[in-house]
């Protein structure tokens, strides 16, 4: 006989294990009931405004209630148009940030910056929209809108672009505003993913007399590419569905027939914040749940686009063996 | 005989006396600093002009700090300080006001790990290239075919080189590493344990390389591997605690040296 008993395990481990399997597996799968749900009580709460405009919906630019004629083109191009601005300014400014966090600023002032740049994402979006409304937009029309008018008013296609009393509200106002806010988060996740590049490839890179400029451009971030597109599509994400402050500053008025980027303009989210509580239940209230299926949507597509962005640029540093 | 496992080439020629050699880079007075921590103390030593010279010495030794000085590498940490002077070819390159760029290009480094760029393998030896010279397409693909084939690595990848450096084996790696580093055509070649994440195949390879890199170069190896220092370099030093022991010709390091602590170090009695 065996000096030894044959191991055994612990019918209390083997409980526990399958508990903790079970929990995580539940987790994983609730996520994944509640996205199926959403979508789904979306399209049901649509089905009417569905069924009465289709798929040009999205392309239709009316927006009346009392004729009961809906179409989205107004808040979806408002919305699409603010993210862009947002992510034109943000994305520049984020890495400049993120660059001058990891390699360049004295030791003593990473920390307090740093966390300076987090606390911008602690304001919440009402501040953010009344200091829009009441501060930032009279300088934007003031300082930037009036000398533009006065240099491009002539001309036909930029003159457009400006044109509109000056009041501050509107497209750009909203995008700039969306800007500031996704700035930290974006900034922070690029600062975390440059961070933990390995110092050895920094150094091979300095080794060979590049730059910092050189060694941040041509290695490290090709080298966190996913982390840095990553924190762009969360920013991205946070600016397509942020409300309140875009509820603030961009005017909602439905109207496209001026595509100057300070003539009010609405957006999805602003819609829906504004209309939903007064909708009548019917093909108005239906196609509010319409624009949310859709804002759901561009979300989506967002997300796949970045995803083959990615296979693309992974394609393009060459392939792996 | 204790050093029977030690195989200083056999067939080497009779170096000739340190003293006699023309000197490339001559280290006088140098102390280096992380923060207060003194970790080199008063380095003085002159490394000779196309020959081998390997550091070896106990981890923490401070051999790899001073290889670091020799191409200011340090310099990227603020908390890390050089005092002295590191004359390259008489001209000393701490107090150099130009372009540390310059400095780098002239002094090229291998590291501990290989560590290609995210970028195809034609890009990692260009890369570096085009830093410093703009080069018309057909003259660069000719820099980066004499890069690969002195690291000799030519022939294994001629056909892949759009691929990703990190497609690579790790000994493909860190010659890979080794050619983007000549293709700037330096005057040194500083290897930080250039083999300690390779197999041994790959380090015999790379310890071929080193053998023959000499007529162009020189080249300054730091090592934990004794053997390796034996079988590779010309002039071997040996530092203990941030202190030069001994330097000199690598067989008579080996066979006979003259101090006491470097007996004890190769001889394995402790370290």
């Amino acid at each position: 006989m065996s000096a030894f008993a044959e191991p055994r395990r612990l019918w209390s481990n083997a409980l526990a294990d399958r508990l903790f399997g079970g929990l995580a597996r539940g987790a994983a799968l609730l996520t994944l009931a509640s996205l199926a749900g959403i979508i789904l009580s979306l399209i049901i709460g649509a089905w009417p405004a569905i069924r009465e405009f289709g798929p040009g919906f999205l392309v239709h630019n009316a927006w009346d209630p009392v004729r009961e004629d809906f179409g989205g083109l107004v808040m979806i191009y408002g919305t699409l148009m603010t993210s862009a601005i947002a992510l034109l300014i943000a994305t520049p400014v984020s890495f400049g940030i993120a660059l001058f966090l990891t390699e360049l600023a004295p030791a003593w002032l990473k920390r307090p910056l740093g966390t300076a740049i987090e606390l911008l994402a602690a304001v919440p979006s009402i501040v953010y929209g009344m200091w829009g409304l009441m501060v930032f937009g009279p300088v934007l029309a003031r300082y930037v809108q009036q000398p533009l008018q006065a240099l491009l008013g002539g001309a036909p296609m930029l003159g457009a672009l400006v044109s509109g009393p000056p009041v501050g509200i509107g497209i750009l106002s909203a995008g700039i505003i969306l800007s500031i806010m996704i700035i930290p988060f974006i900034a922070s996740v690029m600062r975390d993913v440059f961070a933990v590049t390995p110092p050895l490839l920094k150094e091979s890179a300095y080794g060979l007399g590049a730059t910092t400029w050189e060694v941040v451009w041509r290695v490290v971030l090709p080298y966190t590419k996913t982390g840095v597109l990553g924190g762009i599509m969360l920013g991205l994400g946070r600016a397509l569905g942020e409300t309140m402050a875009v509820t603030f500053v961009i005017g909602n008025m439905n109207q496209l027939g001026s595509l100057s980027l300070f003539e009010a303009a609405n957006s999805i989210t602003s819609a829906l914040a504004n209309e939903f509580a007064e909708a009548a239940p019917g093909l108005h209230q239906a196609a509010l749940i319409y624009l949310g299926l859709v804002l759901f949507l561009i979300t989506f597509t967002v997300l796949v686009c970045s995803r083959l962005l990615l296979l693309r640029l992974q394609r393009n540093e060459g392939k792996r063996a | 005989m204790t050093q029977s496992n030690l195989s200083p080439k056999p067939d080497a020629p009779d170096e000739p006396d340190i003293s006699s050699l023309p000197v490339k880079l001559s280290v006088q007075d140098l102390n280096f600093y992380y923060g207060k921590f003194l970790a080199l103390k008063n380095i003085g030593i002159d490394i000779p002009a196309n020959r081998v010279t390997a550091f070896i010495g106990p981890s923490g030794c401070g051999k790899s700090t001073l290889l670091r000085t020799f191409n200011r590498m340090f310099e990227l940490y603020p908390e890390q300080r050089a005092e002295g002077r590191i004359l390259l070819d008489g001209e000393d390159l701490l107090a150099s006001r130009g372009d540390v760029a310059l400095i780098r290009a002239r002094v090229g480094m291998v590291f501990q790990k290989p560590t290609p760029f995210p970028m195809s393998i034609f890009d990692n030896i260009a890369f570096g290239v085009k830093l410093f010279e703009s080069l018309s397409r057909i003259d660069m693909e000719e820099r980066v075919e004499w890069a690969l084939k002195k690291a000799a690595l030519w022939d294994e990848v001629k056909d892949k080189l759009p691929q990703s450096g990190a497609s690579l084996s790790g000994g493909q790696q860190q010659r890979l590493c080794i050619a983007r580093c000549i293709a700037i055509r330096p005057e040194i070649l500083l290897l930080d344990e250039p083999c300690s994440a390779l197999d041994p195949i790959s380090t015999a390879r790379i310890e071929e390389l080193i053998a023959e890199f000499k007529t162009d170069y020189t080249v300054i190896i730091v090592t934990h591997n004794m053997q390796q220092a034996a079988r590779v370099s010309d002039y071997t030093a040996y530092m203990y605690l941030g202190d030069l022991i001994e330097f000199g010709e690598t067989e008579q390091m080996f066979f006979k040296p003259r101090r006491r602590e470097t007996e004890d170090y190769i001889t394995g009695r402790f370290g």
